[in-house]
Parts: C-alpha cells; sequence; structure tokens
C-alpha cells in the first residue's frame, strides 16, 4: 500500500466518525420514532451567500411582482402580462396566448424543465436544490427572519437552553408573526396570477373576492409556514425525490460540493499542526472547527463525502475560506469539485474539469431542438386552427344511391378578435358533397361558418363520395379550413370510411 | 434471543436490529417523529369527520353529523337546481313545434343536447349509439325511411310508435307468404327484387316470372315500380338500403315468414319536451327530409 493510498483510506474512516446512537449508549432503548435534530444554521458571509441572496431577490421579486406587469392586447382581452384565466380558458405569457388546444406547450415546457434540471446536474449537480428551488428559496428568506428575531446560532441556542424570559416569547412571537406574513403574502401573490391583480387586490381588501381566492391564500399560507418554517430540510429529505433521482444520474465529472481530503487529513488543531510540521510529518489543513457542519441548513457534515442531505448550496465553502483566511492557508479546502478530481490529484495528475461531455451535448441537443420546435411553432401558428372527430357510430352510411357517406364533428377555433367567415374543403375524394348540418346556405349560395370573436365553434357535416368506384376501407382525407375574407388556410388529415373489400 | 445480537454498526454508528442474513445486517432506524404526528393528526382529523358527517351505523338509523349533510338531499337539491336552471328552456320545447324548435338558433342546440342524452337513454338499445342500427332496426343517418323522415314524421313515429298497438301508430305488415307462393315462385320473385335495385341474380332464372308474382302479390303494398308505400311503410325495393339483408336467403326468409317490426310509443313514457328534443336530434343525423 503507497503512501497515499494509505492516507486515502484513512480520510475515509476518519470522514465518518461513528456519532453517538440514538437513545443513548442502551441500543435496546432506541426509541420507535426518531425526533428531529433542531438545527440552528449560522450566518455566512461569502461569495456563494451572496449569490444566494441575489437569487433570493430575484426570484422572489419576479414571484411577487410579476402579477401586476401590465401588456397590452388591444381592447377585450386582458392587460395582465402573466395571466391564468380558467373561466375563459386562456393562459396568457406577455406576447404568448395559448388556449386549451396548444396545452401541449405544456408538455414541451416539462421536457425543457426535466431536461434543464439534467444539464445542471451533469454540470454542476445540485445547483437547482442550492439555489432555485422554491423550498430552498423561503427556507432561506424564513431563516433570515429567524436570526434577525432570535438571533445568530449561538445567541438562539442559548435563549432556548435558559429558561424562557417574556423577551424570548416576543421574539418567538414575532418571528412568528413575520413567517405568517411572508406566507400570507405568498399565497396573496399566487391568487394574482389567476385574475386581474389590481382588481383582485381590491376585492380581497374589501372582501368582495370570491371564496375560492381566501381558500387558496389559506392553503398557501399554511403550506408555506409549514414547509419553509417547520419542515425546512425535512422535505428535501424525506419528501423530494430529487435526491434520489440526482444519486442515479450524477456522474464522477459532475461538480460536487466536495470536502478536499486529500488536503484536509489529517485534521488537527492549527497549534499542533506547527509543532508536527517543524517535526516533518504531514498535517492536513482541516483544524475541525466545525464551521462546515453549523452553516449548514440541513445540518450535514459535508466532510463525510457526497450525500443525499446535501442541497450543495455552498455556504459551507463561504465558512470554511473564511477560517482558512483567518489561519492564512489556502482557500477552497472546500469547493465545487469532483472526488475523480480528487483521486487524481492524490496521484499526482492534474485536476481537469471537463463540461462537455456526450452526456452535456446529449441534453443541450435534446433542449435546443425541444426548445426550436416549440419557438418554431409559436412564431408560426395560425390565428385561426381546425380539429375533426370522425363519427364513430355509425363509421360510414350508405344512402339509397348506393353513395358513401362520412360523419364528421369539425371544431372550429378563432383566435383573433374579430368575427370571421370561414369554408370547408375536403380533398382526397373523387367526387365529394358537404352537408353543414343544421347550417343552412347563405343567401349567395355559399356555406359559411361564422365564428365570433376570440371562440372556437363546433359544426357537423356530412362528407358524401358520390363517384360509382367505392373508396377503400380507409382513405386519407384533407379537410382545410379558409378565411374567405384573409385566404388564411388552417389544414388537418383525417379519414374517409368504407365497407371493408367491397 | 435476537437481543442478545444487538450491536453498533461501526461504520455508521448505528445500532443494528439484531437480524443478519449471510453476514449483512440490517441497521436499526428509527421513523422521523413527525411522521407519527401526522399519523395522529389523520385520526384527529377522522374524529371531526365522525362529528360533523353522518358516520356511525346505528340499529336502525345512523348518527345524523352536526352538518345536517345528507347525501341524498344533496343530490335532491343538485336535481332541483338543475331543473330550475333548465325550466324556462324545457317550457320552451315544450309549448313550440319541431319545426320552430329546427328555427331557433338557441332552442335547437338545447334540444339536441336533450335529445342526445335521451336517445342514449332509451333508442340507443336498438338503434345503436350513434343511431346506426342494426338488422332490422333502421339506420336513422342513412337517407332512407320507411314512415317518413320529415321533422314531423320523426315525431310522429316517435310519439306513437310502429305497430304498436297505439290508434295513431303506424300500422302495415308483410304477411308471411309460406301458404300462398310456392317455393319455386318464392326464388323467382327473390331474384326479381334483388335484380331491382340492381344486385345479381342467379344465372338462368326466369325474371319474367319473378315480376309477374311480384305484380300478383307485392306490388300492392311495394308498388308496381317497387318503390315501396310509406302509408303502409311497404320499403323501397330499388335502393340499396336493406333493412334485414339483400342476400337471397334473407328476402326469402322475409317472404315466407313476413315482416313487422315493432317500435313501441313513447308518448306518456316520455316527456313532451324529451320526445321533441329526440326528433330534432334523430333529424341531425343526416338523414332528415326537408
Amino acid at each position: 500500500m503507497t503512501q497515499l493510498e494509505e492516507l486515502v483510506r484513512q480520510s475515509e474512516v476518519k470522514a465518518a466518525p461513528p456519532p453517538a446512537p440514538p437513545g443513548g449508549d442502551d441500543i435496546d432503548e432506541i426509541p420507535l420514532y426518531a425526533a428531529r435534530r433542531k438545527i440552528y444554521p449560522q450566518s455566512v458571509q461569502g461569495t456563494f451567500r451572496r449569490i444566494k441572496w441575489i437569487v433570493l431577490l430575484v426570484t422572489l421579486g419576479i414571484y411577487y411582482i410579476l402579477p401586476f406587469v401590465r401588456w397590452d392586447r388591444g381592447p377585450n382581452a386582458p392587460s395582465q402580462a402573466v395571466l391564468i384565466d380558467f373561466p375563459n380558458r386562456r393562459f396568457y405569457f406577455f406576447f404568448i396566448e395559448l388556449w386549451p388546444q396548444e396545452v401541449y406547450y405544456l408538455t414541451g415546457l416539462l421536457i425543457l424543465a426535466a431536461i434543464g434540471l439534467f444539464l445542471m446536474n451533469a454540470l454542476a449537480g445540485r445547483v437547482w436544490c442550492g439555489y432555485l428551488c422554491p423550498q430552498t428559496v423561503w427556507t432561506d428568506l424564513y431563516m433570515a427572519i429567524e436570526r434577525f428575531t432570535e438571533g445568530d446560532r449561538r445567541e438562539h441556542m442559548k435563549r432556548e437552553s435558559q429558561p424562557w424570559t417574556v423577551e424570548t416569547y416576543a421574539r418567538k412571537g414575532a418571528k412568528h408573526f413575520l413567517w405568517l406574513m411572508v406566507a400570507w403574502w405568498t399565497g396573496g401573490a399566487w391568487v394574482l396570477y389567476f385574475a386581474d391583480a389590481p382588481t383582485l387586490v381590491k376585492d380581497l381588501a374589501t372582501g368582495n373576492a370570491p371564496f375560492v381566492a381566501y381558500a387558496w391564500i389559506g392553503i398557501l399560507t399554511v403550506t408555506t409556514y409549514t414547509l419553509a418554517g417547520h419542515m425546512r430540510e425535512q422535505v428535501c429529505l424525506y419528501m423530494c425525490p430529487w435526491p434520489r433521482i440526482q444519486a442515479a444520474l450524477t456522474d464522477e465529472y459532475a461538480l460536487n460540493v466536495t470536502y478536499r481530503y486529500d488536503r484536509g487529513e489529517p485534521r488537527m488543531s492549527a497549534k499542533k499542526a506547527e509543532q508536527l510540521k517543524a517535526q516533518g510529518e504531514r498535517v492536513g489543513d482541516c483544524v475541525d472547527c466545525l464551521q462546515c457542519v453549523h452553516v449548514c441548513p440541513t445540518g450535514i457534515d459535508i466532510r463525510q463525502g457526497s450525500q443525499l442531505g446535501c442541497i450543495q448550496c455552498g455556504l459551507c465553502i463561504d465558512a470554511c475560506n473564511t477560517i482558512m483566511a483567518k489561519l492564512g492557508r489556502p482557500r477552497n479546502l472546500i469547493a465545487y469539485d469532483t472526488d475523480l478530481n480528487i483521486k487524481e490529484r492524490l496521484e499526482g495528475r492534474p485536476s481537469t474539469y471537463k463540461p462537455i461531455r456526450w452526456r452535456t451535448a446529449l441534453y443541450a441537443a435534446i433542449i435546443a431542438v425541444a426548445g426550436g420546435i416549440m419557438i418554431y411553432t409559436l412564431a408560426t401558428r395560425g390565428s385561426e386552427g381546425i380539429s375533426v372527430i370522425h363519427d364513430r357510430n355509425p363509421m360510414f352510411v350508405r344512402l339509397s344511391d348506393g353513395s358513401l357517406r362520412n360523419g364528421y364533428t369539425i371544431r372550429i377555433v378563432n383566435k383573433q378578435l374579430k368575427s370571421r367567415d370561414f369554408v370547408i374543403a375536403v380533398d382526397g375524394l373523387p367526387s365529394t358533397l358537404i352537408d353543414f348540418v343544421g347550417l343552412p346556405p347563405r343567401a349567395d349560395g355559399r356555406q359559411l361558418v361564422a365564428v365570433g370573436p376570440d371562440q372556437t365553434k363546433e359544426v357537423r357535416i356530412l362528407v358524401t363520395d358520390y363517384s360509382n368506384t367505392p373508396p377503400a376501407a380507409s382513405t386519407s382525407v384533407l379537410f382545410s379550413l379558409i378565411d374567405v375574407n384573409s385566404g388564411e388556410v388552417a389544414q388537418v388529415r383525417d379519414h374517409f370510411f368504407g365497407p371493408e373489400g367491397k | 434471543m435476537a437481543e442478545e445480537h444487538k450491536q453498533i454498526d461501526a461504520l455508521t454508528g448505528t445500532a443494528t436490529t439484531g437480524h443478519e442474513w449471510d453476514g449483512l445486517r440490517e441497521l436499526n432506524t428509527p421513523l422521523p417523529r413527525w411522521w407519527l404526528w401526522t399519523f395522529y393528526l389523520t385520526i384527529i382529523w377522522s374524529i371531526g369527520y365522525w362529528v360533523v358527517y353522518p358516520a356511525w351505523p346505528l340499529v336502525t338509523n345512523a348518527t345524523q353529523g352536526l352538518f345536517g349533510y345528507h347525501s341524498r338531499a344533496a343530490v335532491v337539491e343538485d336535481i332541483n337546481a338543475l331543473h330550475a336552471m333548465r325550466g324556462p328552456m324545457m317550457q320552451q320545447l315544450a309549448t313550440a313545434s319541431t319545426a320552430e324548435i329546427a328555427a331557433s338558433p338557441q332552442l335547437i342546440d338545447f334540444a339536441r343536447a336533450q335529445g342526445r342524452v335521451a336517445f342514449a337513454d332509451n333508442c340507443a338499445p336498438c338503434h345503436g349509439a350513434g343511431g346506426g342500427g342494426a338488422k332490422g332496426y333502421p339506420n336513422l343517418n342513412d337517407d332512407d325511411w320507411l314512415w317518413g323522415g320529415k321533422l314531423a314524421d320523426i315525431e310522429q313515429t316517435i310519439r306513437y310508435g310502429v305497430r304498436s298497438g297505439n290508434d295513431k301508430g303506424h300500422q302495415g305488415n308483410m304477411p308471411p307468404f309460406k301458404d300462398v307462393l310456392k317455393p319455386a315462385e318464392m326464388s323467382s320473385v327473390a331474384d326479381y327484387v334483388r335484380s331491382l335495385s340492381g344486385l345479381s341474380t342467379e344465372a338462368g332464372v326466369d325474371l319474367k316470372a319473378g315480376q309477374k308474382v311480384f305484380a300478383d302479390n307485392c306490388a300492392v303494398c311495394h308498388g308496381d315500380a317497387g318503390k315501396g308505400n310509406r302509408e303502409v311503410g311497404a320499403p323501397n325495393l330499388t335502393d340499396k338500403i336493406w333493412l334485414y339483408g339483400s342476400d337471397k336467403a334473407t328476402i326469402v326468409q322475409g317472404l315466407q315468414q313476413g315482416r313487422g317490426g315493432v317500435m313501441p310509443v313513447w308518448e306518456g313514457r316520455l316527456s313532451e319536451p324529451a320526445i321533441k328534443a329526440l326528433a330534432v336530434y334523430v333529424y341531425g343525423f343526416g338523414g332528415g327530409e326537408k
């Protein structure tokens, strides 16, 4: 065994110092249910903390302010930039207006979100968890409120260990009040996405809003208060599936918040390190100050290696760097790095970071393709649409003169804010005649379908094939919807059925 | 005893349960306590349920609950609300004629919606979910009508039925010719009838003989040219639509035993608006005549 291998082995064993078993030394008295170990995360300053504050301000800023952003869509259309209009079944996102028929864009968005998460993970581990996840963002805000009202880690712990005074209760009361205010406003902002925000705010204040609005504010208030205030890291540990999925997706090239045990071990106090160093012995940079543990919002010890509880927020990096700076040692004893790199360095090779790999290239390609398709279809979609449902019972009807007839239910979509007249044409059969059920021809003999502004209309049409050669069991036909004024065309394919083999 | 083998796992520091399989030991990791509290919370929630909603079965009844909630009452309430909502339109359906309904854009949509449900409940078992019919049960989508396909005709048929025993219902039977015609005559007339609608006939058949049998026995109802007669519901034999089938055996069978499908009377069984809605809905299948 080489000296380095021995060092790695030692560090691995040391990286997991056996904690005391729950329930004390008597292992027969292990409780059936483990109480939560309360975490008092300490405040910290540094690069990653600063990034987290910025992300928190930006994301929460967007969430709370977005409903009030206006977007002029002309008369008879809502002027809210982002609006989920359930009663009228419309979704507005700035210049994009989506109808229920276009809900597949949601599928595209979900694909982009999933692959985006995979790409993030392949590049830099769980940065989503550490910076962007709503659970992290709100918990971070709640912890800031807690430190503001109850004091930082030491003060908070000290106060809780001593008999509670009026001040303790006052501070706790203030904390829960502020928490509830944030939770309440979180629920309030949520409902604003579903109705005109300024009007709804007024209605909410005067008690005129619909009950469902108050109910949702209540639900969101309770969940925010519970999840961000009380559940915190337990959501990540017990409820969230992503740590499990992420563990299966990650590889040795992805960056992780990593304790560089090759540099940190063996741990010892700064004083002892000086002595041993003088004697020419090998010493590590870790002084076991536990700052990385104290600042951790999930209460883990990063020196035990990458683990489920680590959300990779990087606060331990900031904490460790502060200590290293004080000791005059190099920074980044804990850093975004990979286990692979540590092994490489132990074996004397330089560490590398390869962001471009087959995996990341594939993820990026999927994102580009899915995103490209979405942008293309959004940019080229027309303001009219047609969907066709073939009658299923009966599939076809034979008329008295022997010709065949198929029935279709056609839904016409008019996305423009004015009424439009359409004609419907069917191509693909030798000789066809179209009947509109219950829709008499106009005075000029044309059979037009009028569809009101921003509306859909359903018509049933009967397509008869008068050719003497009966069509095969199934013939592909093309339905064209034509705006008689603008000439705009929307098309969709369907089938014309006949008796099989005759 | 397994108890004696309990120990602390060196690597994790967690106690083991004492269970061991091929050297693999099971760690004793207790469930989190919030999990337990969640469980207690659901129990408390259920107690609230017992109190406010009907819950406990008693000997002849059940506990009623503080809310006075009753699922039966809730259904009745919903139905009453529905009737109240539809009331004005239903009233119009009841008083307007089918022609008036068909001419009114609001009424026709309402009538079709009502008719769709009534059709599925009452007519679909014989005529098919989409009115496609079956052997012996007319297809309501095609343009062939035994008793007339105008709105008023359809309403009349629905209201009083066919061979239903009602005085106002359609009457007219195809009698059995088993004892009237000889087998050879039936065979030749069947071939003749097939030839009327352009179907193939057996080689060497004397169509003239069949025509004579037809003129003597069938033309009184089906007409000299075989075009049928709606007064007695005699089908048009020259078109491509065959209620019972167009093969010779089926035609001969019809000759032997006669035909006479029955449609029941719906007046009295269905409400006035429902009958009119059905007429409008069936007319809209696409076979309705102007």
